[in-house]
């Protein structure tokens, strides 16, 4: 029981956050850089920042991270830390030969009031970024938001500072992932592949942060999208992003700066959710949907309808990012199941509002929170117990002390491979959550039925 | 050892006051350190003969964290011993900051150890205190005495009033107190008056009051304190006297800041329009 002080009683709480359930925005922004080719990521700040961000992403994708730092020391904290960024942009572009520079401030260098801009300018003025080689940055103080928000601020940063656009519009459309795996950026590309679409994804971590072994290392794997085509990205007919939170920004930003008109989603986990993100693409492009992706939904959808009497009226609880739980409790609601907890860490009203409304039908009482800890999450499933935990590695304690089955999913992922491999968004995505639900559910079934109950074909 | 802080609205006379005062300790045999915590870093300038004083940051900055006290700390008029904290440039970094990271190295240096003797340490701090770095001296029993340099103009009496709300705060927690108000006259009419007035309703005192004179002016073009630069002069004496006062005070308090309505009334019944 490593978790038997967790009171079963709640009380309203002011002040304290008891195991948090989401990280700094740095983490964030330092994921979306690395989805640009040959970029690399550096913290503007003291060198524990970075170490911690670095093995948080390390110990989630199982890949080396490469990021700088600008070692703050108590000098930089109080005389600035331009000469520290300038220095270690002579130092980078000198030794480690980037294409890019992704710079995201940290809580230190937010508060003593650094002006990343004014100091990128001197570095250009000064000759510090070579030609050709580019350097830009975003604003991540960690205590506003979460890791949701810095993703977020990098990824509009790409678009600030890249898309421009020339008059002409191509016929490509621009699709911003949000905050998921690798895989899933690979899903998504697929899915687009077989409609025919030309696209741009940004960012895209694929062959990034789940690359092979190749027996050599690579500063810069062969993943990523390239400065060309964030600069191109001006130019597309329209953008369509996935996650309010952590795609909305950098599709209105590119809206607003180049006129490219952008329809804002939820990721494309479940049904309708990858039904929605397949007819918005198809419109956009002008294209029909392919027989290839119709068999997967069928295929989907036989999975459901097939193993109904194993979801119908299961319980539910969820933690994790708010553009992956909309989706989620939409997804759990459509196959009868009950998503009865549902709660982000990340501060969002409209959050409440969206799970409220798509639990609105469910037969029992709901529990959603925005801005909440994995204490109350853990209050509410000791209170109103559940079939199935669906959250990050952190959840794996609750899932222990309550002894309830659990499938990992969000951020982080620390102690079990598969998500950078297999994704959860689209059809074929779609068909892994339902496996994985399944699986949890049937061998705690197993586990649990009495040796008349056992039975052989489920 | 006695720890004092000055503390006033910016521009008041906190540096010039302070350095005539440590000049009239000093005639009187006091060992003294003065710690300017104004990035400016002109604390210490009447007491050096001119801004010749290496800062503690900037030593930090350009040596590394190998300091040692002779690298930061100077000799002025009669032996007082000066160090300026010293800070970015206007408009960067963290001037807050640079002053906890100042005074936490002049401890483990031991500039306050007790084989140096001291028997006042004087800390100048600029302007209002706008952050924790400013609060510094106040904090965990650095200094135990608080004067505030104050005049009749109505911003300074205002801020006195929110120096008042910071001794309040960490004298809760500490040992911090207050042990006076000094008026250094701006010829406001009523000035004494009303500054008494002001040091009751805090519950505190007026310590000395100091006429305006230009022979202040003059000094400090010529780099010295009234009492180095002619010690004969009617002024000296008053800092003289001010020097006095504050070795033999021993009145304490923690000071009860006013509203802003009743430092209205205060103005308006002693001030200009009365």
């Amino acid at each position: 029981m490593l978790l038997r002080h967790t009171p079963k009683e709640i009380t309203e709480r002011k002040a304290l956050t008891v195991n948090p359930a989401k990280t700094c925005q740095p983490i964030g922004a330092m994921y979306a850089s690395l989805g640009i080719h040959g970029c690399l990521p550096h913290s503007h700040g003291s060198q524990g920042c970075y170490a911690y961000h670095r093995s948080a992403l390390t110990r989630h994708y199982k890949e080396p991270v490469m990021a700088a730092s600008s070692s703050f020391t108590e000098g930089a904290s109080v005389f600035g830390g331009q000469a520290n960024l300038l220095q270690a942009i002579d130092n980078i572009f000198t030794v480690y030969e980037p294409d890019i520079i992704a710079i995201h401030t940290t809580c230190l260098s937010e508060t003593i009031g650094d002006d990343i801009t004014q100091i990128l300018g001197k570095a250009r003025a000064e000759g510090r970024v070579p030609e050709g080689k580019y350097a830009f940055h975003a604003n991540t103080p960690s205590y506003v938001g979460s890791h949701v928000t810095g993703f977020a601020n990098m990824t509009k940063a790409m678009v600030d500072c890249f898309a421009t656009s020339n008059g002409h519009k191509s016929k490509r459309i621009n699709l911003i992932p949000g905050w998921v795996e690798p895989s899933d950026m690979k899903e998504i590309k697929r899915i687009a592949g077989e409609l025919g679409v030309d696209t741009i994804v940004f960012p895209d971590t694929e062959n990034v942060l789940n690359g092979p072994q190749t027996g050599k290392f690579s500063m810069y794997p062969k993943g990523g999208v390239t400065i060309d085509e964030l600069k191109d990205t001006g130019n597309s007919r329209g953008t369509i992003a996935m996650g309010r939170l952590a795609s909305g920004p950098a599709a209105l930003a590119l809206d607003a700066s180049c006129k490219v008109p952008c329809q804002i989603l939820d990721l494309p986990i479940g049904l309708q959710a990858t039904d929605r993100f397949v007819d918005a693409l198809r419109k956009m492009a002008g294209v029909t949907v392919p027989d290839s992706l119709n068999l997967e939904r069928g295929k989907m959808l036989d999975i459901i309808t097939d193993m109904q009497a194993y979801f119908y009226h299961k319980k539910v609880a969820l933690v994790g990012d708010p553009d992956q739980l909309e989706a989620l409790t939409e997804f759990l609601v459509a196959i009868n199941m009950m998503p009865i907890h549902v709660l982000t860490g990340t501060k969002d009203k409209a959050f409440e509002k969206r799970i409220k409304e798509l639990t609105a039908d469910l037969p029992h009482k709901v529990n959603v929170k925005s801005g909440g800890d994995m204490m109350l999450f853990h209050q509410w499933v000791k209170n109103d117990p559940v079939d199935l935990l669906i959250g990050n590695t952190y959840v794996k304690y609750i899932a222990r002390d309550e002894d309830i089955p659990f499938i990992r999913h969000g951020f982080p992922i620390l102690d079990r491979i598969g998500h950078s491999y297999f994704p959860t968004v689209g059809y074929q995505g779609g068909i892994r959550l339902l496996e994985k639900i399944l699986e949890a559910l049937m061998d705690r079934q197993d586990r649990d039925s009495s040796e008349i109950e056992f039975e052989l074909v489920m | 050892m006695r720890k004092i802080a000055i503390y006033g609205k910016g521009g008041i006379g906190k540096s010039t006051t302070t350095q005539n005062t440590v000049a009239g300790l000093v005639e009187m045999g006091k060992k003294i350190m003065v710690v300017g915590c104004d990035p400016k870093a002109d604390s210490t300038r009447l007491l050096l003969g001119g801004l010749n004083q290496h800062t503690v940051l900037d030593t930090l900055r350009e040596e590394g964290e190998d300091v040692e006290l002779e690298d930061v700390r100077l000799t002025g008029f009669g032996g007082v011993l000066c160090t300026e904290s010293g800070g970015p440039e206007p408009g960067v970094g963290c001037a807050g900051r640079g002053i906890i990271t100042s005074i936490n190295l002049l401890e483990q240096l031991g500039a306050y150890a007790d084989s140096e003797e001291l028997d006042y340490v004087f800390y100048d701090v600029l302007g209002d205190v706008v952050c924790g770095g400013f609060a510094m001296p106040m904090r965990e029993g650095k200094a135990t005495e608080i004067y505030i340099v104050v005049s009749g103009e109505m911003m300074a009496m205002y801020a006195a009033n929110n120096i008042c709300k910071g001794i309040v705060k960490f004298a809760e927690a500490g040992g911090v107190r207050l042990g006076g108000l000094i008026c250094n006259s701006r010829q406001v009419d009523n000035e004494r008056a009303m500054i008494e007035a002001l040091a009751e309703k805090l519950g505190t005192q007026m310590l000395h009051f100091v006429p305006r004179d230009n022979m202040v002016q003059r000094a400090e073009i010529d780099r010295k304190t009234v009492i180095e630069y002619d010690p004969a002069h009617g002024q000296a004496d008053e800092y003289r006297a001010l020097a006095k006062k504050m070795d033999s005070n021993e009145m304490r308090i923690i000071p009860k800041p006013l509203e802003m309505e009743e430092l209205e009334k205060l103005l308006i019944d002693y001030g200009i329009a009365s």
